[in-house]
């Protein structure tokens, strides 16, 4: 098993080097550059030429990438064209606000949608089931900004139950029950979308195993439809549900850049889309290369939680 | 000794889109405790779900309608889920035809194992796993201190149906259930299982009721047997009558298509010409009327009923052409009762 990881980490890295090399070449494709972005609309061309040169965009592509990726090599990021910042600084900034949305919301959509999914498999076909497996498919289908916009609609601008958006009230507290109020409506559109597509997985990776002739066994021995339906049948379905929590992960880091903007959250989301607007293209290269491993590494758990639920898979 | 279980003319329907079927129609035997009774028959005539019927472990749209399964006195037909999960894996236990499907692929054998002893026998976890080691060497597994660590893939499918028989007669049941507990296996291995069987059940005096379509097996176990055909019990009697005086037309028709060491080599079977009608649509009178050699008018129109017959031991059939027999038996039978 340690071998397998460790091989897996091994393959990671020319993936990952792919990566930036298609990464840098795509931003560059895009027209425009950090420096017209940044500059002052009256400064001379002269002045533009000198900017550029001063930061090295003058310079081919692939002397760029090279540059750049030296400077990763020792550990270092580079610094914002737009905000003059270190980008390590800012994506530490903004990580933390995208991980706690998106956590929160991975979690109350898993919770939600795991029992309703069993549930839902057990009593196929029933009242419960009809609406559930209707439910769900408004959460995949429904956009989330159209359905942000709308639960801002409602219960922000006419229940003024919940603020707009952002993380805390400007120049309050910054307190839990700030950031809980804050939280709970971007929450809301993404545990919709997040359960909804889980519910149907659960629902007929359940219904996948509770045909099968162990839970007869089970049955047979005495034991209560619970302990058939949570112990035995559920640990078979997991499968499925790992997959789809592998997939989901990664949406941790990059999961919810509309959302954020509707919800103005200050997470990476947002960063993203300032980045590509002001063509920050140091943001961007970290951004993306924390996506990346972030996905590489949520397979390799995948791969890893596979063989824990189910004792017939093993790496060796 | 006293009757264990009596299944008395019980019908067994499923709830389907087009309307119910019954799947078992006036299914009656009787059993005592250490005594063996084979359900024979070919696919689809209701051996199985007989058995299951009695375990309450249908689909959710299957159920007993009619009749009574009287085990210690108590009526399961009518038992709810409640006390049948007490019964189940405790006073009944049931091995099934699947080795390999049978056992739940993610969780190891002892945790399947003690599942049902600590629930039953109420053991802590430490007794449950020494009783469970302990039941696995009574039937034969090797290595057992380590087999109960292993996941169920490890095993051959002989040692996955040893596993389930230790874990049907771990809580001591009063009657097993074995459908077709060997069907799936290869012959040495069936050879062994029945055996093994055999030494468990002289061990523990425990009823047994084996589904199986292969008299080969019935002539090794049964002390009765029940012949089936269509959902109904045609014939039932002792294992040796049955071999030497058959008289059901559809059993005799069983017997002649087995194989024997002693035909000639150019000798063809025979085989019961035509099919089993079907579920839905069942004759209204003798079942086998279509394939019967001896069918006769009144077959096709009235119901024969499953009535005994003077024999060497009790002997009951399903057919007209014994209904001479049948009514002497009934005089006697009555005469004795009056004398008596």
């Amino acid at each position: 098993m340690l071998q397998y990881i460790i091989r897996r980490i091994l393959i990671a890295i020319p993936v990952l080097f792919g990566v930036t090399v298609l990464n840098f070449l795509i931003i560059n494709l895009a027209p425009g550059n950090p420096v017209d972005m940044m500059v002052n609309p009256s400064a001379t061309p002269a002045q533009l030429a000198a900017t550029k040169h001063a930061l090295g965009l003058d310079q081919p592509v692939w002397v760029q990438y090279w540059n750049w990726l030296v400077q990763l090599l020792h550990g270092n990021l580079g610094f914002s064209y737009s905000t003059r910042e270190p980008v390590t600084q800012i994506l530490m900034a903004h990580v933390g606000p995208t991980v706690l949305l998106m956590g929160v919301s991975l979690i109350v959509g898993y919770l939600i949608a795991i029992p309703l999914g069993i549930i839902c498999a057990r009593k196929q076909n029933s009242w419960i089931d009809y609406i559930v497996t209707g439910f769900s498919f408004f959460g995949i289908s429904v956009p989330h900004f159209f359905l942000g916009l709308g639960v801002i609609y409602v219960f922000a601008s006419k229940l003024l139950w919940f603020p707009t958006g952002s993380m805390n009230t400007l120049g309050g507290d910054g307190s839990f029950i700030d950031t809980f109020n804050h939280l709970v409506l971007p929450v809301l559109v993404l545990a919709t979308g997040i359960g909804g597509n889980m519910v149907r997985y659960v629902r007929s990776s359940m219904l996948d195993v509770l045909g099968k002739d162990y839970l007869r066994t089970a049955k047979a021995k005495g034991l209560s439809q619970f302990l058939i339906t949570n112990k035995h049948a559920l640990r078979n379905s997991l499968i499925p549900i790992i997959t789809v929590i592998g997939i989901d992960i990664p949406l941790l880091i990059g999961g919810a850049i509309v959302t954020e903007q509707v919800f103005q959250w200050p997470g990476l989301g947002l960063l993203t889309i300032q980045s590509i607007t002001s063509r920050d293209y140091s943001t961007l290269m970290a951004i993306n290369l924390l996506a990346a491993c972030t996905v590489l590494f949520a397979n390799l758990l995948t791969d890893i939680l596979y063989a824990v639920a189910d004792p017939r898979i093993r790496y060796d | 000794m006293s009757e264990l279980l009596k299944v008395d003319k019980i019908k067994t329907e499923f709830q389907t889109d087009k309307g119910p079927v019954t799947s078992v129609d006036e299914v009656s035997f009787d059993l005592k405790e250490g005594e063996t009774i084979c359900l024979v028959g070919e696919s689809g005539c209701g051996k199985s779900v007989t058995s299951l019927s009695i375990m309450h472990l249908l689909d959710r749209n299957g159920s007993v309608t009619e009749g009574s399964i009287l085990f210690e006195d108590k009526d399961l037909a009518k038992a709810t889920e409640a006390q049948m999960r007490k019964i189940r894996g405790n006073d009944i236990s049931m091995i099934f035809q699947e080795p390999m499907t049978s056992l739940n692929p993610v969780l190891t054998i002892g945790d399947q194992l003690t599942e049902g002893i600590r629930l039953h026998m109420k053991y802590s976890k430490s007794e449950a796993k020494k009783y469970a080691i302990e039941m696995l060497k009574k039937v034969g597994i090797p290595r057992a201190e380590g087999i109960i660590d292993e996941y169920p893939h490890k095993l051959s499918g002989g040692m996955r149906q040893r596993v389930m028989i230790a874990m049907a007669l771990s809580c001591k049941p009063k009657l097993l259930i074995a459908d077709e507990p060997t069907t799936a296996l290869d012959v040495t291995i069936q050879a062994q299982i029945l055996e093994l069987m055999k030494k468990l059940r002289e061990e523990s005096n425990t009823a047994i009721i084996l589904i199986t379509h292969d008299l080969g097996v019935v002539a090794e176990m049964a002390d009765k047997v029940a012949v089936m055909y269509a959902g109904q019990v045609v014939e039932e009697t002792d294992v040796y009558t049955l071999f030497d005086n058959p008289k059901h037309p559809y059993t005799l028709g069983l017997m002649e298509s087995i194989p024997h060491i002693t035909n000639p080599d150019d000798m063809r079977l025979t085989s019961i010409p035509g099919s089993v009608p079907s579920a839905r649509n069942m004759p209204k009178g003798c079942r086998f009327y279509d394939r019967c050699p001896h069918a006769m008018e009144r077959c096709l129109a009235e119901k024969p009923e499953l009535k005994s017959i003077e024999d060497k031991q009790a002997h009951s059939i399903r057919c007209f052409l014994y209904e001479n027999e049948e009514k002497d038996y009934e005089k006697k039978h009555a005469e004795k009762e009056v004398s008596s």
